[in-house]
C-alpha cells in the first residue's frame, strides 16, 4: 500500500539540499524555478509560470465540499547584485534583501550563473588600528573578489549569494538558504499527499524579500478560500549577554512549527491559528506560536488580495537569518510537514463560517 | 617530486593552530620525507628536516624557516550549549560572524563542525547598537543539543577556520591558514627543485611552531640548529580592497624580498641580484622596524645569524580567505633553491658591512 502521509526521510533532505544550494537571489529565481517544476509536474493538474516568475500549482480533490487552499512558500533568497567593477576582478555590491553588512566578511561568495567563487575579504588586522576595528566596515569598503584570472566572468547585474553549502550536523541542518526552501520543500511533499477534501493552490513565490511581490499576484490569481503561508522565521533563543532570562526569543529551536499570531505585515485570522492548534493538540504535534512583533511572511500580501482571503503564517524555525549559515533542527521540520498535512485533511467549509474571536 | 597545488590544497584542509600544530606537521613529514636525509621534531614541536650538502664538514648550513601553525580560537566558556572564545594569534572579531569552524572537542575526540554567531540585537548590550559585536560576545554554535555539547565540549578547546579552500581563475588560491601554508609550500617547491643538484650547504627546512603567537619554534630551532644562515619565509600584505600603501605588493607579481634591520643588508642584496639576473619576478619589501616574522626571533638565536624574509603577497590575511597566487609561491620557492645552490663553502666568510 502506497503511504497516506509524508515524512521527511533520506530524499526529502536530498531535495531540501539541493534547493537550498541553488542560488535564487530576489529577482533571479531561475534556479529554483527548475528544480520546483521538475518536482512538481507528475504531482500537478496545472502548472502555470506567470508574468512574474511565480510557478503556481493546481491540484483538485475529489470531494464533494472542497475548500481552496493556497499554500504559500517563497522561492527568493536574500544575496547581492554586482554594480561596478574596479577592475582586476574586484566587484562592488549591493544588497537584495535585509542583510546585516556585520556577517559578510570573510565569506566566500559564489557570482552570476555559472557560478564564479569570490570572496568578500577585509584589510588584514595588522594594518587596522585599535580605534578602527571598534567600527564595522561599512558596505562601500566590501568587495567581491573573484581574482584576477576570472576579471572577465562577472559582469555588472550578475546575482551573488554566500558560498556556504548545505550541511547536515547532527539533529541539525545548516544552510545561507533554510529561509525559505525549507518551505519550498515541504510545499513540494504536501502536494504529493494532497488530501481529496482540498483543492490545492500551490504558490512557489517570487520576491518575498524585497516586498512580498510575487505572493500578491499569486493570491490573485488563485482567489482561495483560504491561505496558510509557509516560510521560516528566527529563532532568537539563544544566552543573553547579562545572563537574565532572553523573553526576546521570537522561537525556539526543538519547540516545533512556529503558529504566528500579529507580525508586522499580518493580523493572522484567529480561526485558522486556533485550528491549527487545535490540530496540534489533538495529532499530538508539538508546536509554537512565534512571539507577536516585527518581521512577516508573504501573508501580509496574501490576506489583503482581492475582496480578503483569511490567512496564516507558519514557520520552521532557524537561527541566524540571513547569513552564511543558518540553523535548523529536522525535528521542527518534520513536525511542520507532519501538522500541515494534518490540518489540510482537516479543512471544512466549516471552518471559515466559525466566528472570529 | 610533490605535486604543488593538491599538496597546498590539504594544508589547507587541516587545522593546527599555534601550540597543536601536528596535523599540518604529519602532511609536511610525508610530503618531505623524500626530499631530505632525517628529519626530527623540536622540544616545541617544530619539524625540523636536513637535507646535507656536498661541502667537506664542518659544513656551513642555512635554515629555512616557514611557520606551520595558523591562527584560531579556544574555548573560554560553554553556556546553554554555546560556546565562548578567545583568540589565540591576531583575529579581528569582525570577520567572524557566519565563518564555519571546527571545535576540536577535547572530552569526545570528537571534530564538531560550527559556526560563529553573532547573538541578535536584543540579546546583547545596547551599548554595541549596529556596530561590530566584539569576540567576548560572538559564540559557536555546533547544532547540538545542549546536553551532547556539555558531555563532548571542554574549556580549552580549539576552535579552528573550517572555510574550505578554493582554485579561482588564473591559478588563485583561496582558503584558510595560506599564512603560512603558501611559503610551506614554497619551501616544498625548494626542496623538490634542490633533487638531482648539488648544493654545497647543508640545507635545513624547518616547519616551524608558534610563530603566530611566541616565534616560539623558530628562536628555538635557530639555537637547536645553530645555523650559519636563517631565511624566514611568510606572506606579506597583497595590494587589494583596504591594503595599497607602501607595505603591500602586487599579487600575482612575484615574490617579496625584504629589507631592514631584521634582514643582513649583504643578503638582501645577494638575494635581489640573484632574482634580478635570473629574472625571477620580485618586489622588494621595506619593513622599517620588526618584521613580524620568524626572523625576528632567529636574527638574535645564540650569538646572532644573518637573516633574510623572503614573502609571498596574500589578500586578506588572518581571515578565512586569505588568497594567494601560485606563481608566486613557485617563485620564492625557485628563488631559495638558486640561491641554496649558489652558495660557496666560504660564502660565510665574504658576508660584508658595506660601509
Amino acid at each position: 500500500m502506497a503511504e497516506t502521509t509524508p515524512k521527511i526521510g533520506n530524499s526529502q533532505i536530498k531535495l531540501l539540499e539541493k534547493l537550498c544550494n541553488a542560488i535564487g537571489v530576489s529577482g533571479d529565481e531561475g534556479e529554483v524555478r527548475k528544480i520546483v517544476l521538475e518536482e512538481v509536474k507528475p504531482h500537478a493538474d496545472d502548472v502555470k509560470v506567470d508574468a512574474l516568475g511565480n510557478v503556481l500549482v493546481t491540484r483538485s480533490g475529489s470531494s464533494k465540499d472542497r475548500v481552496r487552499v493556497m499554500l504559500d512558500a517563497h522561492m527568493d533568497e536574500v544575496g547581492f547584485m554586482i554594480v561596478g567593477d574596479d577592475g582586476d576582478g574586484i566587484f562592488r555590491f549591493e544588497l537584495v534583501g535585509g542583510l546585516d553588512v556585520r556577517q559578510l566578511v570573510g565569506k566566500p561568495v559564489v557570482v552570476g550563473k555559472n557560478k564564479v567563487p569570490g570572496v568578500i575579504g577585509a584589510r588584514p588586522i595588522h594594518l587596522t588600528t585599535t580605534e578602527e576595528r571598534q567600527r564595522k566596515i561599512p558596505l562601500d569598503q566590501l568587495k567581491i573578489d573573484v581574482g584576477p584570472g576570472a576579471a572577465g566572468k562577472v559582469k555588472v547585474g550578475d546575482r551573488a549569494t554566500f558560498g556556504s553549502t548545505f550541511k547536515r550536523v547532527g539533529p541539525s541542518i545548516m544552510s545561507k538558504a533554510i529561509d525559505d526552501r525549507i518551505g519550498v520543500a515541504t510545499l513540494i511533499e504536501l502536494l504529493k499527499f494532497a488530501p481529496p477534501n482540498v483543492d490545492l493552490c500551490l504558490s512557489f513565490a517570487v520576491q518575498e524579500e524585497i516586498g512580498l511581490r510575487g505572493a500578491k499576484v499569486a493570491a490573485h490569481y488563485f482567489n482561495p478560500d483560504m491561505a496558510i503561508a509557509l516560510d521560516s522565521t528566527p529563532a532568537n533563543d539563544l544566552p543573553t549577554h547579562d545572563g537574565e532570562e532572553n523573553i526576546f526569543y521570537n522561537t525556539k529551536l526543538g519547540a516545533g512549527p512556529a503558529i504566528y499570531t500579529f507580525d508586522a505585515g499580518t493580523l493572522n485570522d484567529p480561526r485558522l491559528i486556533r485550528f491549527l492548534a487545535q490540530v496540534g493538540d489533538e495529532a499530538r504535534i508539538p508546536y509554537q506560536f512565534r512571539q507577536p512583533g516585527g518581521g512577516g511572511t508573504d501573508a501580509g500580501s496574501i490576506h489583503r488580495s482581492r475582496a480578503g482571503i483569511p490567512t496564516v503564517s507558519v514557520s520552521v524555525p532557524h537561527r541566524y537569518t540571513h547569513t552564511a549559515y543558518s540553523l535548523s533542527r529536522l525535528d521542527d521540520w518534520k513536525h511542520t510537514l507532519a501538522l500541515l498535512h494534518t490540518a489540510l485533511t482537516k479543512i471544512t467549509p466549516a471552518l471559515l463560517a466559525e466566528e472570529r474571536r | 617530486m610533490t605535486e604543488l597545488m593538491p599538496f597546498l590544497k590539504s594544508l589547507l584542509s587541516v587545522p593546527g593552530l599555534s601550540g597543536y600544530e601536528t596535523p599540518a606537521m604529519r602532511l609536511i613529514e610525508d610530503a618531505w620525507k623524500p626530499l631530505v636525509n632525517e628529519m626530527r621534531l623540536s622540544r616545541l614541536g617544530s619539524l625540523e628536516a636536513l637535507k646535507k650538502g656536498t661541502a667537506a664538514e664542518p659544513r656551513p648550513s642555512i635554515l629555512v624557516a616557514t611557520h606551520m601553525d595558523a591562527i584560531g580560537m579556544m574555548v573560554t566558556s560553554i553556556k546553554d550549549g554555546f560556546l565562548f572564545m578567545t583568540m589565540v594569534g591576531g583575529v579581528d572579531a569582525r570577520v567572524l560572524p557566519g565563518t564555519p569552524v571546527t571545535v576540536h572537542a577535547g572530552a569526545s575526540g570528537e571534530d564538531l563542525p560550527g559556526v560563529v554567531v553573532q547573538p541578535p540585537a536584543r540579546l546583547l548590550p545596547a551599548s554595541i547598537g549596529e556596530g561590530p559585536v566584539p569576540l567576548d560576545q560572538l559564540m559557536v554554535d555546533v547544532g547540538l543539543l545542549m546536553k551532547d555539547v556539555a558531555a563532548k565540549v571542554r574549556v580549552g578547546d580549539l576552535v579552528s577556520y573550517a572555510t574550505e579552500p578554493q582554485e579561482f581563475a588564473g591559478d588563485i588560491i583561496v582558503g584558510h591558514s595560506l599564512d603560512n601554508r603558501a611559503s610551506v609550500a614554497a619551501l616544498t617547491v625548494a626542496l623538490n627543485e634542490l633533487q638531482g643538484k648539488t648544493h654545497a650547504w647543508d640545507v635545513w627546512a624547518v616547519a616551524t611552531a608558534q610563530e603566530e603567537v611566541t616565534l616560539g619554534g623558530a628562536i628555538t630551532s635557530a639555537f637547536g640548529i645553530h645555523p650559519d644562515l636563517a631565511v624566514a619565509v611568510d606572506v606579506t600584505f597583497a595590494k587589494g580592497p583596504g591594503a595599497n600603501d607602501w607595505q603591500t605588493h602586487g599579487l600575482g607579481k612575484g615574490a617579496s624580498i625584504g629589507f631592514g634591520p631584521n634582514i643582513h643588508p649583504y643578503l638582501f642584496k645577494q638575494f635581489k641580484e640573484l632574482a634580478e639576473k635570473l629574472e625571477i619576478p620580485h618586489e622588494v619589501d621595506v619593513m622599517p622596524r620588526m618584521s613580524g616574522t620568524d626572523a625576528y626571533g632567529m636574527q638574535i638565536a645564540a650569538e646572532g645569524i644573518p637573516t633574510i624574509v623572503i614573502s609571498i603577497p596574500l589578500r586578506y590575511m588572518h581571515t578565512p580567505v586569505e588568497m594567494v597566487a601560485v606563481k608566486d609561491i613557485q617563485r620564492a620557492g625557485r628563488l631559495l633553491a638558486e640561491f641554496i645552490t649558489r652558495l660557496e663553502p666560504d660564502f660565510i666568510n665574504k658576508i660584508t658591512w658595506d660601509e
